[in-house]
């Protein structure tokens, strides 16, 4: 099952050597360059393909008003796990492949002047999945939310927890919802986007959670593995099982926005959710 | 504090390749067929679940049903008990007996409207003041497409965080297999305990070894990797405390497992019950913020794309593979060819 190159080419700015990319939906040949004007959507069929964190947090944010934090944290390797290749041999190839440290970016910034803490993930690193370095910085993007007082956004794009390390992946289910249980106590704003692909540990804790769920057009979100699923159970799936519309009519998702209309629907959302009283810990100490 | 974290996980590796921990009808001498026949004893059709338990370690029990929002989930137990005088309020995961039984309980993988039912008897805890008691043994959450439509993710996330901010004390049980999200759902806990041959891990060893290893062949294999075992959880600092079980495991001895726990789990509340909420609490938020390892390095911006150490093609090369490590099988449904990744959790 070899990765299809569209998905990574597309979006790398370092391989000029290729013009065009095919869609994957519609087959048809895009220009790279036409591709990245219509911000990674393609024009013929609206197929929404991934996006690195970097063009991610372009796309959304005011020009110029990201500042990174934490961006020293990188994952070790607590199990000592070995499969076909050792653990920080995957890490190495992955920092390589996406110019990363890990699978998720947090900082500062600014969307139509409102000031947001803003996470985003890279599915490019590792499947986007959650060690301890993204469950950290969610964490920390929460924390740092809270002690400012402004809203949290938090834009995902993950396979789920990542196997490599063990339970101690899994606990990042913990330390994430626990720090967004205080950002809700203390009436902080949380708006979670999801992308193609919110799947297991990351659906199954922050992702599904926010004060609003957003999610872009067909993207696959879901807990269980479709094959895990279907083989355990030995059941058909519905139809357009797992896809964003599909979490939309069963009360997951408040809104289906295409990428082009994203930025300006969560401003006009966070617009809503403004404070009429302090926010965070102004208010939390009342 | 980096240090501290990562002492952990060395002191985890270590711990594993030097106690030579295996289970009785185990050979010494491979670590892999060991942790494997854990698994199988986790996985025991006879291991005591939440029910086999409480007839042993309670005085009283009264079960409450229905999630007062969709239905009742008969995988997951949930109601009061009296343990030697001290009233708590118990959940655990329930496997049946028999086909017919396990078919009522859904072979002890919970809807979401048992996690729903968990969180309704545990904020009843709450306001009433009653510690938590949680008995963990589930191979994973429901992973039917009803479960997915009734919104488990939601479920498990909402659990998980409900569970980390309960203004009461909790403690946690596992007791045989820990599954991934859906053990997790109900398994916060200011004191989290494990019996010698339970396990806990991230996704099943047949998942792990089908996306990792492309076969599920490779289980024994990948159940090692994961450090599953109820020793190698303590070392990683995610169980706290192992308790022995009696003879051939829990499974031929109910009743002596069922007393070792019940002081286990005595000393816990007790201890739990002195103190204060506002302690608790903030203590609950400490343990689990800080699980997990990671360095930090100092300097600002992240290795730029490096050149290539081959030419393009390799590099190509490294990206796939990059790619494809959380990628496994490609899904029967959806008709784009752009894999996504699939994952218990
Ligand atoms: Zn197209």
């Amino acid at each position: 099952m070899p990765m299809k190159f569209p998905s990574f080419r597309s979006r790398r700015e370092d391989y000029p050597e290729k013009m065009w990319t095919r869609c994957p939906s519609c087959e048809e040949q895009l220009f790279n360059k036409q591709l990245e004007k219509a911000m990674n959507v393609c024009p013929s069929c609206g197929h929404h393909f991934r996006l690195s964190a970097t063009m991610r947090l372009s796309q959304l944010l005011d020009d110029g008003s990201f500042v990174e934090r934490d961006p020293g944290l990188v994952s070790v390797d607590p199990l000592g796990f070995v499969d076909q290749k050792p653990y920080p041999d995957r890490v190495a190839a992955a920092q390589l492949a996406t110019g990363l440290r890990d699978a998720a970016v947090w900082g500062t910034g600014r969307i139509e002047g409102m000031r947001i803490a803003i996470l985003v993930m890279d599915f490019g690193f590792m499947g986007g999945s959650m060690g301890a370095v993204v469950g950290e910085k969610v964490a920390r993007a929460a924390e740092g939310a809270l002690e400012e007082g402004i809203p949290l956004v938090i834009v995902s794009a993950s396979g789920g927890a990542r196997m490599q390390e063990g339970t101690l992946a899994l606990m990042q289910l913990v330390k994430t919802m626990a720090a967004l249980e205080r950002l809700r106590a203390a009436r902080v704003p949380y708006v979670s986007v999801m992308s193609d692909p919110t799947t297991g540990g990351v659906f199954a804790s922050y992702a599904a959670m926010g004060d609003v769920n957003l999610a872009e057009p067909n993207a696959l979100i879901g807990f269980a593995g479709a094959r895990v699923g279907a083989g355990t159970i030995g059941q058909e799936l519905p139809p357009g099982f797992q896809r964003s519309e599909f979490l939309y009519r069963h009360g997951f998702v408040d809104r289906i926005v295409q990428r082009a209309d994203l930025r300006q629907e969560l401003a006009q959302v966070l617009r809503f959710l403004a404070p009429t009283q302090p926010w965070g810990k102004e208010a939390a100490r009342g | 504090m980096v240090d501290r974290i990562l002492g952990r996980g060395r002191e985890a590796r270590e711990g594993h390749e030097g106690r030579g921990d295996q289970a009785p009808d185990a050979p010494a001498a491979d670590p892999k067929a060991a942790v494997w026949a854990r698994v199988q004893l986790a996985r025991n059709l006879r291991r005591p679940r939440i029910l086999e338990l409480l007839a042993v370690i309670a005085d009283e029990f009264v079960e409450l049903h229905g999630d007062r929002l969709f239905g009742d989930d008969e995988a997951v137990v949930a109601g009061f008990a009296r343990i030697e005088g001290r009233r708590v309020v118990v959940v655990g995961q329930q496997k049946g007996a028999d086909t017919e039984e396990n078919v009522r309980r859904s072979f002890g993988m919970p809807h979401p409207e048992g996690y729903r039912k968990a969180m309704r008897v545990m904020e009843l805890a709450e306001r009433c003041g009653l510690p938590v008691v949680t008995f963990v043994d589930v191979p994973g959450a429901h992973p039917g497409p009803e479960s997915e439509e009734r919104g488990i993710a939601e479920a498990i996330a909402r659990s998980v965080g409900l569970m980390s901010r309960l203004r009461t004390p909790i403690v946690t049980v596992i007791t045989g297999e820990g599954g991934s999200g859906g053990a997790l759902a109900i398994a916060v806990g200011d004191v989290v305990l494990a019996l010698e041959n339970a396990v806990y891990s991230v996704i099943s060893p047949e998942g792990c070894a089908s996306i990792l290893w492309r076969t599920t062949d490779e289980a024994p294999t990948a159940a090692l990797a994961m450090r599953m075992t109820a020793d190698d959880q303590r070392a990683l600092g995610v169980v706290d405390l192992v308790i022995a079980e009696p003879g051939e495991g829990a499974h031929a001895d109910h009743a002596e497992t069922g007393r070792r726990l019940k002081t286990a789990i005595t000393e816990q509340l007790d201890r739990l019950a002195a103190i204060p909420v506002e302690v608790l609490v903030e203590q609950r938020y400490r343990r689990y913020r800080s699980l997990g390892a990671y360095a930090e390095l100092a300097g600002p911006a992240p290795t730029p794309p490096v050149p290539p150490r081959g030419g393009l093609a390799d590099r190509l090369r490294g990206l796939i593979e990059a790619g494809q490590r959380a990628i496994p099988a490609p899904l029967p449904v959806g008709r784009r060819d752009e894999p996504p990744a699939r994952e218990d959790v």
